[in-house]
């Protein structure tokens, strides 16, 4: 099993979450996250005094998947999240050792 | 505003001359009252909630409470003064500087009966309540200068204090019976402040700076953003202040006459021009116009205004409120950045500049055709002096105006030094980074 973590601009859920559901992605976890990388902050200006955002709104969603569909949904996300712009985020892909399901206390894959 | 005050009861006093068995008694006007009941009311809503909306968009979610609550208790505290000895100290009789505390003290005396030396047609009941009213947003003012870092208990103890001995009096110099700076009613030097540059802007402006600069930076300004936590607030907030403002000004010719008309167009047209003057010079001067930048031309051209209202021509207020605009523009920005004080709300920059460049200009642009009672009323050496646009009259304002910094500045000062050892009036540094409003008051305005 791995756990992807896709930080994504936040307009481009919507279709980042319609794709993985065309192929079979059924469960995902998104959180608001604040960060910067390359693409740097803005600048605000009030009355006058102009003010340096570091951190930019970021759309976080995490997924534990079977490995057979790993290079898949990396696939489908970059293609759905890509602006071409700088900012567009980042895939990270880890290895998960367990996983259990609450109710039916069904374990690893057929948990996921 | 005693100053049109006096004018009308000058007129009327003229009429009862002509006729003398009508002079026992001035005639109450239902119409004035009516207007002047409803102008007390548009001023007091300038403070809540005008003023602390404006202020408290202004500053960080922590201390949002905290703003508005400085302005929010002055509307109870010196209502209290003011009963008791505040208003008799400002408009009793007395010397050039100060009224007789005692002579209205608890208001006894203050009935439905006019005071003529004020005004003729309404209650000195309703003239007292109607200046209850500035005397309540002035300090309120201050308050932002002094944003995010004023520990309660010595805020209030010094605006108390602020009130009586700086508010009191200057009113009195200005606005008062034989008050120094009153054009109407036997002053010395007669400067034209018709709703309040002096005793209520200037004041406040000067005594901002000080408190902001005595009282220190925030702990990370320059280099942490110490940004508005919502700008929307602070937009209802200006539109109330405008609406209001039409009752401090207009309110102030202390009549429904043809004079409060003109102190009311007046007022709208500077607003406008603050506005379209600040957004104008922030697009050029910074590539955006922002929505902040229009509602602080707006505050900017109405403080401007606010001396020269009931004195000047619509043009006259325009223009007015274009200068207006743009010098309180560079002196948020440039005159801030350059003396490195942290106004935190800009009260300096907006109310005491706009306000001074107001008191000049209606020296130069006062007119008689907008106000007759200037060309006659003011005598030196039983001579009749005219206090319409000229050199002596534009030197009479600055004089006013220097003398209202000095003042002001000067007892704030020393206010500032007492308080601060006896109480102390910043909070420390762990307190101020978890907000004012949970350190002073026990309360969060937000849930999480």
């Amino acid at each position: 099993m791995k756990k992807i973590e896709a930080i994504i601009k936040p307009f481009k859920l919507q279709e980042v979450k319609d794709a993985l559901s065309e192929i079979g992605v059924h469960g995902m976890t998104v959180t608001e996250v604040k960060g910067f990388g390359r693409q740097k902050g803005h600048t605000e200006i009030y009355r006058g005094s102009e003010y340096t955002v570091d951190f930019l709104p970021k759309v976080k969603i995490e997924s534990v998947l079977p490995d057979n569909l790993v290079n898949q949904v990396i696939e489908t996300i970059i293609k759905a999240a890509k602006t071409g712009k700088i900012g567009d985020g980042k895939i990270f892909v880890s290895s998960i050792s367990e996983a259990h399901r609450i109710r039916t206390g069904e374990r690893d894959e057929s948990a996921v | 505003m005693s100053a049109e005050a006096a004018a009308g009861g000058l007129s009327h006093a003229e009429k009862f001359l002509a006729i003398p068995q009508a002079a026992a008694m001035p005639a109450l006007d239902s119409g004035d009252n009516a207007w002047m009941l409803a102008s007390c009311a548009l001023v007091l809503m300038m403070t809540a909630p005008g003023l602390i909306l404006f202020y408290g968009g202004l500053v960080r979610a922590k201390n949002v409470l905290a703003t508005m609550m400085h302005s929010l208790i002055l509307m109870a505290l010196v209502s209290m003064l003011w009963m008791i000895f505040g208003y008799s100290m400002a408009f009793a009789p007395g010397n050039a500087f100060v009224g007789n505390p005692l002579t209205w003290f608890m208001l006894n005396g203050v009935t439905g009966a006019p005071n003529p030396a004020y005004s003729s047609t309404i209650p000195q009941e309703t003239f007292m309540l109607f200046q209850m009213m500035f005397a309540i947003i002035t300090p309120a003012l201050i308050s932002g200068a002094m944003a995010e870092r004023i520990k309660f208990k010595g805020y209030v103890v010094f605006i108390l204090l602020w009130v009586t001995i700086v508010y009191f009096p200057l009113c009195h110099m200005v606005w008062g019976q034989g008050g120094f700076f009153n054009w109407a009613l036997g002053g010395k030097v007669p400067a034209l402040d018709f709703a309040g540059g002096t005793v209520v802007h200037i004041s406040s402006g000067i005594s901002a700076l000080i408190c902001a600069i005595m009282l220190g930076k925030r702990h990370g300004f320059g280099h942490e953003p110490l940004m508005p936590h919502n700008v929307v607030l602070s937009l209802i907030g200006t539109g109330l202040l405008w609406v209001g403002w039409f009752g401090f000004n207009a309110g102030s010719a202390l009549t429904a006459g043809t004079l409060a008309t003109s102190a009311f167009a007046a007022t709208h047209f500077s607003a406008a021009a603050g506005a379209l003057s600040w957004a104008f010079v922030e697009w050029r001067h910074k590539g955006k116009p922002s929505v902040l930048g229009a509602a602080s031309g707006m505050i900017a051209g109405l403080a401007t205004i606010t001396p020269a209202s009931g004195f000047v021509s619509i043009p006259s207020a325009f223009l007015i409120g274009l200068a207006g605009g743009v010098v309180c523009y560079f002196a948020v920005t440039k005159l801030k950045a350059m003396f490195n004080y942290d106004d935190a709300l800009d009260v300096f920059g907006v109310h005491g500049v706009g306000s001074a460049v107001g008191m000049l200009m209606v020296g130069w642009l006062a007119s008689a055709a907008v106000n007759p009672a200037i060309a006659s009323t003011f005598q030196a050496n039983g001579v009749a002096v005219s206090l319409a646009g000229s050199a002596r009259q534009f030197g009479n304002q600055a004089l006013a105006v220097l003398f209202t910094a000095v003042f002001a500045g000067v007892v704030t000062v020393i206010l500032f030094k007492v308080v601060d050892l006896l109480i102390g009036l910043r909070v420390d540094v762990e307190d101020e980074s978890i907000g004012l409003d949970l350190t002073q008051h026990g309360e969060r305005a937000y849930s999480e």
